[in-house]
């Protein structure tokens, strides 16, 4: 059961950063397609309450099938990975940011996210709703409104050397520089 | 890409094993990696490890490459289509950069993108649910506006 042992442990970035980037040819042979997460949401939207908008108006068995089995996928390694192969152990992140977290009143480091922001009981708290509500749907609105998110512009769109993605990049960036500098400090 | 392009009629059953396949590998990826954690989003919105540099900068790398091999090769699909990655279309540059901008503040406040908020879904954090209905609420609301926003 060494291997087992091996993959409970966390993955260092130069095995899975390889992994994901070979999403990006594995996808474009299996289905013609770029990698991209956020277009689920587009299908998701098509499939359940399209309502007027253009926007949604489409085939979306036919152009979404893919990638809202590909998300299902996602869920599914998720549930493997929480049961099967560890996690759940607090993450190792760097002193430093530990260090400024705990200043802006992050106290809880055990498991992936923090329970203060990130729970069922911190949900009716303004700071838990801010992160999971607004966050959420800012999460959503701006990735459709840019076009992609993490996966189909900062993965699949820069290795395709398209400035449009590298503007997007920035823009996440950006976005979440100020939030972490200028909103998280005074949620908590 | 606001209209995904049509897809090659015959898909199989196993074409969609292949795809759930394909997103089983990615979500464990994204776990075991840490991907997935608010805490290393912000030890990358801050500037304090290389860990999510190394691994988003190590998927572009190998995407690049692998991307130049297909092209150069002149690869076809499984569908014996010709390869081809649709470009991203800048419009204005006005979608592109608000739009980021828009998903950065999202992104810092619940440490999840759309692919992490499916893994922590079923890695257990049931409460990632809540940000990924509102994600779908956010893409609604884009959708219905988008006539009338600025791109």
């Amino acid at each position: 059961m060494l291997m087992l042992e091996l993959i409970s442990q966390p993955w260092p970035w130069y095995i899975a950063g390889p992994i994901i980037g070979l999403m990006v040819p594995a996808l474009l042979y299996v289905v013609g397609q770029p990698f991209g997460v956020s277009s689920s949401l587009q299908h998701t939207c098509a499939a359940i309450l399209p309502g007027r908008a253009e926007y949604f108006k489409y085939d979306w068995k036919k152009q979404g099938g893919w990638n809202l089995v590909f998300v299902g996928g996602i869920f599914i390694g998720g549930i493997i990975a929480g049961l099967f192969l560890g996690g759940g152990e607090s993450v190792a992140i760097s002193e430093a940011t530990r260090t400024d977290l705990s200043a802006i009143g992050v106290t809880d480091f055990s498991g992936y996210i923090p329970a203060e922001l990130l729970s069922w009981s911190a949900l009716g708290s303004l700071p838990g709703f801010i992160c999971l509500v607004l966050g959420g749907f800012l999460v959503g609105f701006g990735a459709r409104y840019a076009g992609g998110c993490t996966s189909g512009h900062a993965i699949s769109g820069l290795a395709n050397f398209q400035l449009p993605s590298l503007v997007a990049v920035i823009g996440f960036f950006v976005g979440g520089m100020l939030v972490t500098y200028f909103v998280l400090p005074y949620l908590l | 890409m606001t209209q995904p392009t049509i897809m090659s009629p015959e898909v199989k059953p196993v074409h969609y094993f292949v795809y759930g396949l394909l997103g089983v590998i990615f979500g464990i990826t994204l776990i075991k990696s840490e991907v997935v954690s608010w805490f290393r989003i912000q030890e990358m919105f801050r500037f304090q490890a290389f860990h999510m540099y190394g691994v988003i900068g190590s998927a572009v790398v190998v995407a690049a490459i692998s991307i130049l091999l297909m092209k150069r090769f002149r690869a076809r699909d499984i569908h014996d289509r010709p390869i081809a990655v649709a470009p991203k279309d800048m419009k204005r540059g006005i979608s592109v950069s608000v739009g980021g901008l828009i998903f950065g503040f999202g992104w810092a406040l619940t440490g999840a993108c759309p692919g992490p908020l499916y893994a922590l879904v079923g890695s257990g954090y049931s409460v990632m649910i809540v940000a990924l209905l509102s994600a779908l609420v956010g893409a609604w609301t884009y959708g219905q506006l988008k006539p009338r926003l600025p791109h």
